[in-house]
C-alpha cells in the first residue's frame, strides 16, 4: 500500500532512478580516478544535484511540487545526520539542500534518496528543473485542479530529456491550480496557470520569460488558453525554440527571458506555435488514460468528517493570546470544512530562514504522522506545511510545533523572510544574508507588533542572482560588495501575487550593513504612521509613492 | 579524430566522400554534408534522400543545439542516412546522442569504444519518446493498464 496521497513511483520509476544512481557512481569514479577532468564532470555532477560551494559540496535534493511523505522527511533527516551535520536548509524551490557533502559519499547519499522514491536529478546544470507548484495544492479552497498532477507529467517527461539536456541556461517551470497564485508562475522560465474558460474548460495560461537574477522580468503570456492535453506538446516547442536560439555567447544572457526580450513576445509566440504546429499531433499529445492514471495517485486522502468548530480552539484562543495570532497567520482554509492548513514556521525569531535540523525534520514527520495524512509541504517560502489538519486538532499541532520551534506566529509577516544562503555558504555572494535576516527577525520578534505591522514580504538577496527574490519583495534587500565592504539596497513594492506582479523600485544608495536594521525599522515607522484602514505596506507604497519612506531611512541611517 | 560506431569497440575508418559545408554544398549539393550548429536542417530538404551522411557539430560539449537539429532531421525530415557526432562529443553524451538519433561519433576521449557498446544498456527505460523509437514508460503503463482488458474481450 502507497503511504501517500501523491505520486508513488511504481517499477519504471524506480528501475530509472536506480539506474542513474549508479550511472552517477561510474561518474564519481572516474572523476576520482582522474579520468575525467573538472570541468566534463561539472554538468554531470550538477544534474545530479551536486554544487561546489565555498566550503564543500552542496546536494540539493528534489522535492517535486515540494510534496514529501513522513517517510521521505525521516529519510532526509537521517542522510542529513548520515552524510551532513545533521541539518538541511529549505529553499525557495522546494528544494532541500545539504551544504557539507563529501564528493565520496555523493553516491551513496543518492542511493539512500532513492530508497524513498527521491533523487537530487536535475536540481542543478543547463537543465530543466524540478518543477514547483502551490505549497497548498490538492488542499486549497480556491484550488480549481491539482496542480501536481501536471507537474509530475512534467517531472517524468523532462527528466533525462536526451534533446533538453544542454540548453543554453537552466530552464524553470511552475504551475498554479489557484486564482491565488501561490507558486508565482509569473517570474519563471515558463509558468502555467490553470484555468476555467467561459465554456468551463479547464486549461493553461503559458507564460514564458520570468525571471530573477541580474535582469529581472515579469513573464509574458505566450498562449491565453492550451488545452491541458497539449502540455508536453508545447512545452517540447518553447524548448526546442529556446534550445535553439537561446544566447549562448553570454551567460548572463543565456536565460530564455532575454531570448523573449531581444526579439518580442510576438515573435516568440510566431516560432513556438510554428514548432509546435509541427508536433501537437505527434505522441506528445497526453492519453486522456495516462492522465486519469496520473490524476488517481492524487486523489484526496480519505478525510473523516470533523466538526468546524471546536470549544477547546475557541477557549485556547481566549487564554492564550500567541495561539489566537497563530491561528491568524499560521493556519489557512482547507477546501474541506472541518480542516485548515497549517504552516510550520522555520523561521523561529534569530533562526537562519529555511534551516530544519534532522530533530526537527523527524519531529514535523511524527505530526503528519499523527495529524496531517502523513503528509508534509515545502513552500517557496521556506516553510513546511501540514495540509490536512483538524481544526479540533490544531491545540495539539500548534503544541507540537512550539516544542520544535516552528510555532512562531509569523506566517507572511515581517519576519518570515525569504533569504539565499549568501556568503556564509555560496561562491557567488557578495555579502551576507542570513545574519542580516537573523537581526531583523531579532529586531521584530514581537508576534503582537508583528500582526500589527501586518503582512509584509522581506527578501533578501547575497548576490544579483536573486535567489531570495528581493526583486518581490514588498521590502527587498540585495547585498553588494563596495571595494570589499557589504552593503545593501533597499528597494520597495515588488509583488509575487498574480495580477499584481511587480519588481521593486531601488530608493536610493546602499546602506552599511550595521544599519540595515534601522533602515527597515524607519520604512515599518513611515508605513505605520501613514496607513489608512486595512492597508498593507505595500499597499500604502503604491498608494503614497517612494518619497516619504526614502525620507525616512536617510534620515535613520 | 577517430570515429566510432556502434558495433566496434576500436575506431573505424571513415568512408565516403568528404563532408561539403553546408554553404558549399548548397553549390554542389554531394552525398556528405556538414552543418555548424546554427545553420537550418531544412536547408538540407530538396534533396535528403541522397544524403549518406549529415555531420553536426558540438563546439563545446555543453553547446546541445545540435541534438535538437539531430531531432528535426531524423523525425521531421525523415533522413535515414548516418547522422555523425564531431567536436567536443564524450562518452557521458552518449545515451542523449544515441536518442537523438546519432549513429557515428568522432571522439578522442579514451575508452570512449567501450562506452559506445555499453551506453544503450545504461537506462531500461525512457520517460520521453525521441529518435530511437523506444516504447516509453507511459506507453508501457498503458499497455499493462490495457492487456487484462484485451484479453477478457478475446
Amino acid at each position: 500500500m502507497p503511504d501517500t496521497h501523491f505520486y508513488h513511483y511504481d517499477k519504471y520509476d524506480r528501475t530509472l532512478l536506480s539506474e542513474r544512481v549508479e550511472q552517477f557512481r561510474d561518474q564519481v569514479r572516474r572523476r576520482l580516478a582522474g579520468e575525467l577532468t573538472e570541468e566534463q564532470f561539472k554538468p554531470l555532477r550538477l544534474t545530479n544535484g551536486l554544487y561546489l560551494q565555498l566550503h564543500a559540496y552542496m546536494l540539493r535534493i528534489a522535492i517535486p511540487y515540494g510534496t514529501l511523505s513522513s517517510r521521505q522527511l525521516r529519510q532526509l533527516a537521517a542522510i542529513a545526520r548520515k552524510y551532513d551535520k545533521g541539518y538541511g536548509h529549505f529553499t525557495t524551490r522546494q528544494n532541500l539542500q545539504l551544504n557539507w557533502i563529501r564528493l565520496e559519499d555523493a553516491p551513496d547519499a543518492v542511493a539512500m534518496l532513492a530508497e524513498v522514491d527521491m533523487h537530487s536529478i536535475q536540481t542543478s546544470g543547463n537543465v530543466v528543473r524540478n518543477t514547483t507548484a502551490d505549497h497548498f495544492a490538492g488542499a486549497a479552497a480556491d484550488e480549481i485542479e491539482d496542480p501536481r498532477v501536471w507537474c509530475e507529467i512534467v517531472r517524468q517527461w523532462s527528466t533525462l530529456h536526451p534533446e533538453f539536456s544542454f540548453l543554453p541556461r537552466k530552464f524553470k517551470i511552475a504551475i498554479t491550480g489557484s486564482p491565488n497564485d501561490r507558486a508565482a508562475v509569473r517570474i519563471h522560465d515558463v509558468g502555467l496557470r490553470l484555468w476555467r474558460n467561459e465554456q468551463g474548460e479547464t486549461g493553461f495560461e503559458v507564460i514564458v520569460g520570468g525571471g530573477l537574477g541580474r535582469t529581472p522580468m515579469i513573464g509574458k503570456t505566450v498562449r491565453a488558453f492550451l488545452p491541458k492535453d497539449e502540455m508536453l506538446a508545447y512545452l517540447e516547442a518553447v524548448l526546442r525554440v529556446y534550445n535553439r536560439y537561446g544566447r549562448r555567447d553570454n551567460l548572463f544572457k543565456a536565460r530564455i527571458k532575454i531570448l523573449v526580450h531581444e526579439i518580442g513576445i510576438e515573435k516568440m509566440r510566431e516560432e513556438v506555435e510554428a514548432e509546435y504546429a509541427a508536433i501537437k499531433d505527434s505522441a506528445l499529445k497526453l492519453d486522456p488514460q495516462t492522465i486519469e492514471a496520473i490524476a488517481a495517485h492524487f486523489a484526496p486522502p480519505p478525510l473523516p468528517h470533523r466538526p468546524a468548530i471546536s470549544g477547546e480552539v475557541e477557549r485556547l484562543k481566549l487564554e492564550e493570546p500567541d495561539f489566537a495570532l497563530w491561528l491568524k497567520s499560521n493556519t489557512a482554509p482547507h477546501k474541506l470544512a472541518g480542516y485548515r492548513i497549517v504552516t510550520a514556521s522555520l523561521k523561529p525569531a534569530g533562526a537562519p530562514p529555511g534551516d530544519a535540523s534532522s530533530v526537527q525534520m523527524e519531529g514535523v514527520a511524527d505530526i503528519a504522522d499523527a495529524y496531517s495524512q502523513s503528509e508534509v509541504r515545502v513552500s517557496h517560502e521556506q516553510n513546511l506545511v501540514l495540509p490536512h489538519v483538524a481544526v479540533e486538532d490544531l491545540p495539539a499541532v500548534y503544541r507540537a510545533l512550539a516544542g520544535l520551534g516552528f510555532a512562531e506566529a509569523n506566517v507572511g509577516k515581517i519576519t518570515d523572510i525569504i533569504a539565499c544562503p549568501g556568503l556564509d555558504y555560496c561562491a557567488l555572494a557578495n555579502a551576507r544574508s542570513i545574519p542580516v535576516a537573523q537581526r531583523i527577525s531579532n529586531h521584530f520578534a514581537n508576534l503582537a507588533r508583528q500582526h500589527d505591522i501586518g503582512d509584509l514580504k522581506v527578501k533578501i538577496s547575497g548576490c544579483i542572482n536573486a535567489c531570495g527574490h528581493h526583486h518581490v519583495g514588498h521590502i527587498g534587500i540585495l547585498g553588494v560588495d563596495k571595494n570589499g565592504v557589504e552593503l545593501y539596497q533597499i528597494s520597495l513594492g515588488g509583488d509575487v501575487d498574480f495580477g499584481k506582479t511587480a519588481l521593486g523600485d531601488i530608493i536610493g544608495p546602499a546602506v552599511a550593513a550595521d544599519r540595515i536594521v534601522e533602515a527597515v525599522d524607519a520604512l515599518v515607522r513611515t508605513y505605520l504612521d501613514r496607513r489608512e484602514e486595512g492597508e498593507r505596506f505595500v499597499d500604502a507604497y503604491r498608494r503614497i509613492g517612494v518619497e516619504p519612506f526614502k525620507e525616512s531611512v536617510y534620515a535613520a541611517v | 579524430m577517430p570515429l566510432y560506431r556502434e558495433g566496434s569497440l576500436q575506431p573505424v575508418d571513415a568512408t565516403g566522400p568528404a563532408p561539403l559545408p553546408l554553404e558549399e554544398w548548397l553549390k554542389a549539393p554531394m552525398q556528405a554534408v556538414s552543418l555548424a550548429n546554427t545553420d537550418q536542417p531544412d536547408a538540407l530538404s530538396m534533396r535528403l534522400s541522397r544524403l549518406k551522411l549529415v555531420v553536426l557539430h558540438f563546439p563545446k560539449f555543453t553547446d546541445g543545439r545540435a541534438y535538437s537539429q539531430a531531432r528535426l532531421l531524423r523525425g521531421r525530415m525523415g533522413y535515414r542516412g548516418e547522422l555523425r557526432a564531431t567536436g567536443a562529443v564524450l562518452r557521458d553524451q552518449l545515451p542523449f546522442l544515441l536518442r537523438c538519433g546519432f549513429d557515428s561519433f568522432e571522439s578522442d576521449q579514451p575508452g570512449f569504444g567501450v562506452a559506445l557498446a555499453r551506453a544503450r544498456s545504461l537506462f531500461s527505460v525512457v520517460y520521453q519518446g525521441a529518435e530511437d523509437n523506444r516504447a516509453t514508460v507511459a506507453l508501457l503503463r498503458l499497455r499493462q493498464h490495457r492487456q487484462p482488458a484485451e484479453l477478457a474481450a478475446d
